[in-house]
C-alpha cells in the first residue's frame, strides 16, 4: 500500500503478507533504490506484527508492508544490508530471530536479568601485531556515553564496532498508550539537539491520525524553527570539526555563532532549543512583524559572521589536507548501508525528505538539496555549510511572506485502528515516526527512528583502513546522537 | 653572574606557556587566562595528593621525576645567547641531546607501565617521532660545530654572531634554525605536530602518555614541559638571533625577550594552521632532517 508523508490509513489496508512474499517485496523495493525508513515490530492481537515503511517511489510516496513472522524468519540483512540494525533491534525487543543475520547482537542492551550494557563479545582480530583499543563509554569531553572497540594494526583501524545503549530510557514504551500530557515532552527530549525535528514529526503523525493538517502559518513557523535548528547545529559542527584538527579561529567563532542561532530560536519561542513551539494542531508561539524584522536583521549578521569564520576553513591548506580523503564512504556503500541526511548527501546520494516526500510548508516552498561527491569529512563539512546558507535564505523567504490565518487548530480524538508514518528532514537527516492506534484510539505502537539509527554503522564503516587518530574527526563529521539512538 | 641562565629558565619557563595561551586567545577573540596562570596551575598541582594505580611499579613514579631532573640538567648545559651555561665542556652538545632523550625514555616507560591502550599508543607515537627528531637535532648541531669549530654549546653560541650569517656558510645557519624550530615544535607537542589543547585521547601524542599522572607528579611533568620549551626555544633563538651586547644584564634581557617573541610566534602558528594528519608528521620531520643534512653539506663545502 502507498501513503503520502504525513497521511494515515486504516491498519487493515496495509497488506499482511506471508514471510516469503514480504521478504521478496522488501528486497525488490530496496533493490529498486528505495530506503528502509522504518522496520519494526509490535504486539498486535497477541502476535508480533512487522511493519516496513519504504520511502520514496517515483511519485514521492511511502510503501507500507507488514507480516507476522512468528518465532523466526530468514533474515533480510544478507540481501538488504540496511536492515542490519533494524533486525538486531527486532530480535532484542521481541525475541523474533532473523535467521542468517551475520551479527545478531543487542543494539541497546534492554534491561534484562543478567544483562549489563556493553558487556558482550566484540568482533576480534587475531594476530601478533593486531591490537585492540577500547574507547568509552566515559569520554574525556562533555559528550554522551558510547563504547567504541577498535581492532588496529599499528595506527590503522581494521575494524570498528560501535556499542551503544547507555542512554536507553524506555521512551517508546512510555509513549505507548498515549497521546497524553506527557507525550510531547518525551518527544521534545528524544534528542535534545533535534527538538523541533522530532516534535514536528510527532505532531504531523498525530495530525495525520486525526485526519487534519496544521494551519499554513504554523507550518511556516515550524519550518523557520527547523531551519534555525539546522543552522545552529551545522555551524556548531563546523566549529567542532575545526577544533578537532586544532584550527583555532573557526572553532572559536563558530562556537559563538551557534549561540547566536540558538538565541534566534529563543526569540521565537522562549527556549534556545525550540521547546514549547511545535504542538499538535499547530504552533504555540506566534511572531509579529517587529519580531520578524528583528530576526531577519540578526540572521543577516549571523550569515556574515558565519561566512567569515567558515571560509577560513576552506582557505586553509592545512585544514583541507586533514579533511580530504578522511573517512570516505563510496556512493554504492552509502546506498547499501542506507545512510541518511548530510552524511548521505556528502556521498552524492541525493536524498532529502524536504524535496522527496515534502510535508507542511515544503510542499509549497522549495529548498535546494545540497550534495557533494567525495563522501569524506570534507564532503560532510561542505554539505553542512551549503545547507546552512540555503537554510538562511529559506528562512528569509518564509519570514518575508508569512501566511496569515489561525495558528493552531483543535485536534480531535484519534480514530482507532489507523497507521500513520511521518517523515521530517532534521539536521541529521530523515526522522521517521510511525504510529499505530489500537481499538481505543490510543497508541498501540509508537516507533521513532532517529537519523542516527541509520548512520552509526556508516561511521563504523567509514573508519575502515583509516588512522585511529582520525576517529574523533570522522565521528564529529557524522555527529550522531547517542540518546536519539538509544531512546 | 656567569651562570644566570639556569635560574632565569627555572623561573621564567612557565611564562612561555602563558604567553602562548594569550596569543591564541587573542586570535580566538577571547581575553584568555592570565599570563601567570601556568604558575598558579603548578602551585595547585603541588598542593594536591597523587593517585597511583596498584598495577604500576616504581617506573611509573620515576617518570615525572627523571624527566624533570634531566630537563633541568639539559638547561644547565645550555647558554642563552651570550650568557654562558652553568656547566660547559667539550662535547656537552651530545650530553644535552641525550639528557632530553633520557627524560623521554622514562616518560615512555612510565606510560607503558600503566598498561593502558591509550598510553601505549602515545608511547609508540612518541618513540616514533623522537626517533626522527633526534637525528634532526644532532645533525643540525653537527653542522654548527663544523661551522664554528667549537664542541661545547657555550663556545658555539659565543662564536655565532650576526656577522656569521653573512659569511660563507651563513645559509647553513638559517637551515639549521629552521630544522631546530621544527624539532622544538615536535618535541614540545605543539601544532602542527600535536595539539596540546585537545581532549581527544586517540589523537594525542605526548599528553596521552601522562593521563594517569596526578598531583605533584603531573606538576613535575607540566614544569618539565615548560622547561623543555624554554631549552629548545633558546637553542633556536641562539642560532637564529645571537644577540651580543657585551653586558650580561642586557644579554639576559635580550635572550628572555627573544624567547617571549618565540612564544608569540608559536601562538601565531597554532592560531593559523591545523595540525598535521598523524601519519604525515614523519614526512615533515624527514624534511627537517633533510634541512640539517643540507646545512652539513654546505658547511663541508665551505671549510
Amino acid at each position: 500500500m502507498t501513503l503520502h508523508n504525513g497521511r494515515s490509513a486504516p491498519l487493515a489496508e496495509v497488506p499482511l503478507l506471508g514471510v516469503g512474499e514480504f521478504r521478496a517485496a522488501v528486497i525488490e523495493a530496496v533493490g529498486g533504490g528505495r530506503g528502509l525508513s522504518a522496520f519494526f515490530g509490535w504486539r498486535h492481537e497477541g502476535k508480533v506484527r512487522l511493519l516496513a515503511a519504504l520511502s520514496d517511489d517515483s511519485a514521492g510516496r511511502l510503501s507500507l508492508l507488514s507480516c507476522e513472522p512468528g518465532e523466526r524468519y530468514p533474515a533480510l540483512t544478507p540481501a538488504v544490508p540496511q536492515a542490519h540494525w533494524f533486525e538486531r533491534e527486532l530480535h532484542e525487543e521481541h525475541g523474533v530471530t532473523p535467521e542468517g543475520h551475520p551479527w545478531l547482537k543487542p543494539v541497546r542492551f534492554l534491561p534484562k536479568p543478567g544483562a549489563v550494557c556493553g558487556v558482550t563479545d566484540f568482533f576480534q582480530l587475531k594476530g601478533e601485531e593486531v591490537h585492540e583499543v577500547a574507547v568509552g563509554p566515559v569520554h574525556a569531553g562533555v559528550i554522551e556515553p558510547g563504547h567504541f572497540r577498535f581492532q588496529c594494526h599499528g595506527e590503522r583501524v581494521l575494524h570498528l564496532e560501535v556499542s551503544l545503549g547507555y542512554q536507553h530510557r524506555g521512551v517508546e514504551r512510555a509513549l505507548r498508550g498515549g497521546p497524553d500530557k506527557r507525550t510531547i515532552h518525551y518527544i521534545e527530549t528524544l534528542a535534545g539537539d533535534t527538538t523541533v525535528g522530532h516534535a514536528w514529526a510527532y505532531c504531523q503523525a498525530v495530525e495525520a491520525l486525526a485526519g487534519m493538517e496544521a494551519p499554513a502559518r504554523a507550518s511556516a513557523l515550524r519550518a523557520v524553527a527547523l531551519e534555525l535548528e539546522r543552522i545552529a547545529n551545522h555551524i556548531g559542527d563546523l566549529g567542532a570539526l575545526a577544533g578537532d584538527v586544532g584550527f583555532l579561529p573557526t572553532q572559536a567563532y563558530c562556537g559563538r555563532i551557534r549561540g547566536d542561532a540558538l538565541n534566534l530560536t529563543a526569540a521565537l519561542c522562549g527556549n534556545r532549543f525550540g521547546r514549547n513551539l511545535v504542538r499538535p494542531g499547530g504552533a504555540a508561539a506566534d511572531l509579529d512583524g517587529g519580531l520578524a524584522a528583528e530576526v531577519l536583521s540578526k540572521l543577516e549578521t549571523l550569515r556574515a559572521d558565519a561566512a567569515g569564520a567558515v571560509n577560513l576553513l576552506w582557505d586553509s591548506p592545512s585544514v583541507a589536507e586533514r579533511f580530504e580523503r578522511t573517512g570516505a564512504v563510496s556512493t554504492d556503500d552509502c546506498r547499501r548501508l542506507g545512510l541518511v541526511g548530510p552524511a548521505a548527501r556528502a556521498c552524492g546520494v541525493n536524498l532529502d525528505v524536504r524535496r522527496d516526500l515534502p510535508y507542511g510548508i515544503y510542499r509549497y516552498a522549495m529548498i535546494p538539496v545540497s550534495s557533494w561527491h567525495t563522501g569524506d569529512v570534507f564532503g560532510r563539512a561542505q554539505v553542512r555549510w551549503m545547507e546552512t546558507q540555503r537554510s538562511i535564505q529559506f528562512i528569509r523567504e518564509l519570514l518575508e511572506g508569512l501566511p496569515g490565518g489561525p495558528l493552531r487548530k483543535e485536534v480531535a480524538a484519534l480514530p482507532p485502528g489507523r497507521v500513520a508514518v511521518s517523515l521530517v528532514e532534521g539536521w541529521r537527516g530523515e526522522i521517521c515516526h510511525a504510529a499505530v492506534t489500537g481499538a481505543d484510539g490510543r497508541f498501540e505502537a509508537y516507533k521513532v527512528v532517529d537519523p542516527s539509527f541509520h548512520n552509526w554503522f556508516g561511521l563504523a564503516y567509514a573508519l575502515r583502513g583509516q588512522g585511529i587518530s582520525d576517529f574523533p574527526l570522522c565521528n564529529k563529521s557524522f555527529d550522531l546522537s547517542y540518546c536519539g539512538h538509544d531512546l | 653572574m656567569t651562570a644566570l641562565h639556569l635560574p632565569l629558565a627555572l623561573a621564567g619557563a612557565p611564562l612561555l606557556k602563558g604567553v602562548i595561551n594569550r596569543t591564541k586567545a587573542f586570535y580566538a577573540g577571547r581575553t584568555g587566562q592570565p599570563v601567570l596562570q601556568p604558575y598558579h596551575d603548578l602551585a595547585r598541582l603541588l598542593r594536591k595528593g597523587a593517585v597511583y594505580s596498584k598495577t604500576t611499579t616504581w617506573l611509573f613514579r620515576a617518570g615525572p621525576v627523571v624527566s624533570l631532573a634531566s630537563t633541568m640538567a639539559a638547561i644547565a648545559l645550555l647558554p642563552l645567547g651570550a650568557v654562558p651555561a652553568l656547566v660547559s665542556f667539550r662535547g656537552d652538545i651530545v650530553l644535552f641531546a641525550y639528557f632530553l632523550g633520557l627524560g623521554r625514555f622514562f616518560t615512555i616507560c612510565a606510560a607503558l607501565d600503566t598498561g593502558s591502550a591509550f598510553e601505549g599508543m602515545g608511547a609508540s607515537r612518541e618513540a616514533w617521532f623522537s626517533a626522527l627528531t633526534e637525528p634532526v637535532l644532532l645533525l643540525g648541531l653537527a653542522a654548527m660545530v663544523k661551522l664554528t669549530g667549537e664542541l661545547s654549546l657555550t663556545d658555539l653560541a659565543a662564536s655565532l654572531g650576526p656577522q656569521a650569517m653573512l659569511e660563507p656558510g651563513g645559509a647553513a645557519i638559517l637551515l639549521v634554525a629552521a630544522s631546530l624550530a621544527a624539532t622544538a615544535l615536535a618535541e614540545n607537542s605543539r601544532i602542527p605536530f600535536d595539539d596540546p589543547a585537545t581532549h581527544l585521547e586517540l589523537t594525542m601524542v605526548h599528553e596521552v602518555m601522562v593521563l594517569d599522572h596526578s598531583g605533584p607528579d603531573f606538576g613535575f611533568i607540566e614544569y618539565a614541559s615548560s622547561l623543555k620549551l624554554w631549552a629548545l626555544g633558546s637553542l633556536v633563538m641562539g642560532v637564529l638571533l645571537p644577540v651580543k651586547t657585551g653586558s650580561q644584564g642586557f644579554d639576559l634581557l635580550a635572550g628572555g625577550s627573544s624567547l617571549a617573541a618565540l612564544a608569540v610566534g608559536v601562538g601565531v602558528v597554532e592560531s593559523v594552521m591545523a595540525r598535521l594528519r598523524l601519519t604525515r608528521v614523519s614526512h615533515y620531520l624527514a624534511g627537517a632532517a633533510a634541512f640539517s643534512v643540507l646545512a652539513l653539506m654546505i658547511v663541508q663545502g665551505n671549510p
